[in-house]
């Protein structure tokens, strides 16, 4: 008995296979053939799977790149899908590989908690959503009420500053599930719902069947740059996720296409023949090919592609560029030159 | 406590006696003394209020066929129990790929074969545990895939009724041999290793389940040497392990307690060693007297596995929601939905309970057995 | 399940092989300390991971909805705890009253001569025992956020108002040097002042009450059904009324039975409080998981959780052993 069962137990534990990683994330990528990305559970534009469990979204193309890049396929992603209590743990155990998930970017964050940002690719700011029945105009109507929240965001805290500033009393209805607290909010429960303003206006897409039941209110209460995030102590998958960022940005500026990329790398400028690796080999400094960023804007397309596919014209949620506009246009993005 | 004037007669269940006459029946039980009179009266108006307007929003106005429109059409008036005829396979299966889901349903009818088969031949010892771990084997097997040309479905994709059923299981079967070691520990002659084992014990029934799940989910990792990393649902199984063990092994104890003092002495004069009698006379009695308790201490962790939505491993609880959450058609029926995953656990809790209490009867009067 | 024999192992005769036993465990539980403290040091060294209960001072900045400590985001990490701590026990304390409540009289139905009392107690035990109490509590929470009127059309009975915002009650309060009742007030958007039990709030009370009381009630009816018939008899034959038959003889041998088995169902509710996390009820669980999320600190917060349970784990079995000793005395 005692031999069937040290057997059975081996047997056991063979099939528990442990994933094993090593030291470096580029590497340990190479060996297993895939990305794994953390990403949102589901947020229209950020990332969400459709009924056949393809991903889309802004986050979700950033990771894309990422394999194109270092992978030469687009399709090599994991995803796992965190919610924001899972956030940390799975980056800081290495459970994935980067977390490219609507994180607001902090110095706790950044300084504190193991990892580091790379490059924000998304400027958002702290909305409420309110039910239009209700009647409720402005911040000042809330004082009072019941405001819904997810917990360990920055939301909650920005939320609680924002009242505490202005001497208004206000009862918060806290959950750490995020589906638990957008269904305590359609129920009724609260009067309001906030968090990232985008995110919000992707909720409603979802929430209720006439959109026109919820609207956003017009104030903004907080700064909220969203930026995929690494592991600490491994510098080059750390540059190696900025400049993939920093390529598409720069693609936009250069006004390199999906479509137009093998045709730009000859006949392009000086500096998009740079990127795109014909006149120069920007890959090996940060330990890849030559080709990384032209395969990365031929998978996803330049970061006004990505913006319009997801969230921008081209998507339900038709959002303007707003902040996210090239920093020529009078919007925030500013790629540093890649050369 | 307030005790009723008629405590004798309500003290002892009365035993069924052959009706003479429906007349004697009803005044026996139903209208014996005024008490019992008013609380008929009482509870059976209650019944008449409350049951006709149920089946009526239950049955007589449900919608059964899986149509939004219809159902809310019917809201507030009948049940939409289109939900479950919609939204079946996603509260049983989770977020399980849809070509393979023939591999989720059957790993989850060899867990329940498995779970059945423990309750048919419970006295078959060494096959039982051979064969439960058959079947946990083929089940991960089943799931897991990457054999003969099975895609690999990663864990992060298991859920429902197999995830259910799965962690209820192997929690047991991986917590049993911890907790003979513990409760032996417990009662063992040596200081340190009684109150290693003592302080494990109190230590860890004394903190609730979404606690020592949040331990494995956030700090396991952080225990293990820089780069391993080991899969949650793996992190999971042994909060679970290690929670139920504690328990289990109090179980135990109570089993080896209720051993006569003289069968250790005749084991002492047979010359066995610890380890023997132990092994050949201890544990099989223990067992065999605590195997009602072990019968719902497996209840109790079917039903704590619900828990593990907290850390978000989508079992039958979280498959629930998160079949619901993100569908607008319908996401209003909620209700009909909790009824219908609250069926199932109820089903396998309860017929397991009626089982333990069956076998502890026939403990009782079975010598042989 | 027997009840502890109160036989202690008797010591084992000193041998070289069991302190060699002995010190092997010993090694390896230190070993294992040894190599985890290793690794944490480790990983949070090499992930810059911050670490240290200092936190506990520095301002929490997250508001905490409801508690009876006043508190606010500006107060710092300890008190927030502080405050989860109090909730935890807040409606953990009233739900062992309710249940208890609900549990005897479920109890005392189950052994009733009356086939329909019987009938409805033996369901509702069947029924709540057997489905999973977290699935009881979020159908709960769920039931209670549909059927309740939304601020606007809240129901109003004097001075309270119940609505989807929970019940609002008139409370007093020290304001000004005197007493005076903050009465809620209903405005155009809200319902302020006053006292409110929150539908979170009621939701776990509800749902603890409920299925604790499923499992009191067999305690409690098998703790009456251990007193057995011959002991009435004897009781009646003696020439006690029915009050000193039950405060004298049945109650005394009853509560024996019942103590025990009634601590465990109470520190498993106290246990279950922290489902709290899932209906969105700030207890200390939910207060350490939001903190943990905000200050990086996991080890610390968690920590924190397990400490506070075991002491009021502690604290329970105390009290019970208390009360078990008073009511053996108040009966003999």
């Amino acid at each position: 008995m005692n031999k069937t069962l040290v057997t059975a137990g081996l047997l056991f534990l063979s099939l528990i296979s442990l994933p094993a990683q090593a030291g470096k994330t580029l590497d340990s990528i190479r060996q297993r053939g895939e990305v794994i990305c953390g990403v949102n559970e589901a947020l229209v534009g950020f990332s969400v799977a459709d009924a056949k469990g393809e991903w889309h979204g802004i986050d979700v193309d950033v990771c894309r790149a990422i394999a194109a890049a270092t992978l030469g396929d687009a399709r090599k992603v994991r995803w796992v899908p965190l919610n924001k209590m899972q956030l940390f743990p799975a980056l800081q155990s290495g459970e994935v590989d980067i977390l490219s998930h609507n994180v607001t970017w902090t110095m706790t964050r950044d300084a504190a908690m193991g990892m580091h940002f790379t490059s924000i690719v998304f400027y958002d700011g702290q909305g409420f959503m309110v039910a239009r029945k209700s009647g409720i105009q402005s911040l000042r109507d809330l004082e009072n009420t019941d405001i819904c929240v997810q917990s360990g965001t920055t939301t909650e805290k920005n939320l609680s500053d924002y009242f505490r500033a202005r001497k208004m009393k206000f009862r918060s209805v806290v959950f750490a599930n995020f589906e638990a607290s957008i269904k305590a909010f359609l129920s009724g429960r609260c009067q309001s719902y906030t968090t990232d303003a985008t995110s919000l206006l992707s909720l409603i897409q979802r929430a209720s069947r006439t959109p026109g039941d919820y609207v956003v209110l017009p104030e903004l209460i907080s700064k909220e740059p969203l930026s995929p995030a690494v592991r600490r102590g491994d510098d080059e998958w750390f540059a190696i996720v900025k400049w993939v960022i920093n390529a598409l940005i720069t693609a936009e500026e250069e006004g390199i296409t999906q479509a137009n990329v093998e045709q730009q790398k000859v006949h392009g400028s000086a500096s998009a023949q740079r990127l795109l690796g014909h006149q120069e080999d920007t890959g090996k400094l940060i330990g890849l090919d030559r080709e990384w960023a032209a395969r990365a804007i031929a998978a996803v397309g330049n970061y006004g592609e990505v913006f319009d596919r997801n969230l921008g014209a081209g998507s339900p949620l038709n959002l303007p560029r707003g902040l996210n506009r090239l920093w020529r246009d009078g919007g925030l993005l500013y790629a540093p030159p890649i050369r | 406590m307030a005790l009723s004037p008629s405590l004798d007669s309500e003290i002892r269940r009365p035993r069924p006696r052959p009706a003479r006459g429906i007349g004697r029946w009803l005044r026996h039980n139903l209208f014996a003394d005024r008490l019992s009179i008013c609380l008929t009266l009482l509870i059976g108006a209650l019944l008449l209020y409350c049951l006709p307007p149920l089946v009526d929003w239950a049955i007589v106005k449900a919608v059964f066929r899986s149509d939004s429109a219809a159902c809310r059409l019917a809201a507030g008036e009948g049940a939409c129990w289109g939900v479950v005829a919609e939204k079946y396979p996603a509260i049983l299966l989770g977020r399980y790929p849809p070509g393979e889901q023939w591999r989720a349903v059957f790993a989850s009818a060899l867990l329940l074969a498995a779970i059945v088969a423990t309750c048919r031949w419970i006295n078959a010892g060494k096959i039982l545990i051979f064969g439960g771990l058959t079947a946990i084997f083929g089940a991960f097997a089943l799931l897991r895939g990457g054999w003969a040309g099975l895609t690999v479905v990663d864990s992060s994709l298991w859920g429902g009724l197999p995830l259910t059923l799965l962690l209820a299981i192997v929690t047991v079967l991986g917590a049993c041999p911890l907790a003979v070691l513990l409760a032996l520990g417990r009662r063992s002659q040596l200081p340190v290793i009684r109150r290693a084992c003592g302080g494990f014990i109190e230590l860890v029934r004394a903190v609730p389940l979404v606690s020592v799940l949040l331990l494995v989910a956030f700090l396991l990792p952080l225990f293990l040497p820089a780069g391993s990393s080991i899969d949650v649902l793996w992190r999971v199984m042994i909060g679970l392990v290690l929670f139920a063990a504690a328990y289990l092994a109090e179980v135990l104890r109570g089993g080896l307690q209720s051993i006569p003092r003289g069968h250790l002495e005749a084991a002492a004069a047979l010359g066995l060693s610890y380890w023997q009698t132990q092994i050949h006379v201890v544990l099989p009695q223990a067992i065999r007297a605590t195997l009602p308790a072990l019968m719902n201490n497996f209840i109790s962790v079917i039903k704590e596995t619900s828990l593990v939505t907290v850390v978000s491993l989508f079992e039958l609880t979280g498959a629930l929601n998160l079949a619901l959450i993100g569908d607008v058609e319908w996401r209003e029926f909620y209700v009909e939905a909790y009824l219908f995953v609250a069926a199932i656990y109820w089903l396998l809790c309860f017929s397991l309970s009626r089982y333990s209490q069956r076998l502890a009867l026939r403990l009782r009067t079975d010598r042989s057995f | 399940m027997s009840a502890p024999s109160s036989r202690r192992p008797s010591a084992a005769p000193f041998s070289w092989r069991n302190l060699c036993y002995q010190g092997a465990l010993l090694a390896l539980l230190g070993g294992l300390l040894f190599y985890i403290a290793g690794n944490v040091q480790s990983n949070l060294q090499a992930k810059g991971i911050a670490s240290g209960f200092d936190f506990l001072l520095q301002p929490a900045g997250f508001a905490i909805g409801e508690g009876v400590f006043p508190y606010t985001a500006g107060d710092a990490y300890w008190q927030a705890f502080l405050l989860g701590i109090e909730n935890t026990l807040r409606v953990s304390g009233l739900a062992i009253l309710a249940s208890m409540l609900i549990g005897s009289l479920l109890g005392l139905g189950r052994l009733s001569n009356n086939l329909l009392v019987r009938g409805v107690c033996t369901a509702y035990v069947e029924i709540f025992r057997n489905i999973p109490l977290l699935l009881q509590l979020l159908a709960c929470y769920a039931l209670l956020t549909a059927l309740l009127p939304g601020i606007d059309e809240a129901w109003q009975f004097g001075h309270i108002y119940l609505s989807k915002s929970g019940l609002a009650l008139p409370v007093p309060q020290w304001l000004d040097g005197h007493w005076q009742i903050d009465y809620p007030q209903r405005h155009r958007f809200a319902i302020a002042g006053g006292a409110r039990l929150t539908p979170e709030f009621l939701a776990l009370f509800l749902g603890l009450s409920l299925y604790t009381s499923a499992y009191l009630a067999e305690v409690i009816r098998a703790g009456l059904e251990s007193v057995g018939k011959g002991q009435r008899e004897a009781a009646a034959a003696l020439g006690l009324s029915h009050a000193q038959t039950v405060r004298r003889v049945i109650l005394p041998q009853a509560l024996r039975v019942i103590i025990p088995p009634a601590t465990n169902q109470f520190s498993s509710l106290i246990k279950s409080s922290s489902l709290a996390i899932t209906v969105g009820y700030p207890d200390l669980v939910s207060i350490a998981n939001t903190s943990l999320n905000q200050s990086g600190r996991a080890i610390e917060c968690i920590t924190l959780i397990l400490l506070t349970y075991l002491l009021l784990s502690l604290l329970l079995s105390g009290l019970m052993g208390m009360f078990n000793r008073r009511a053996q005395r108040w009966a003999s």
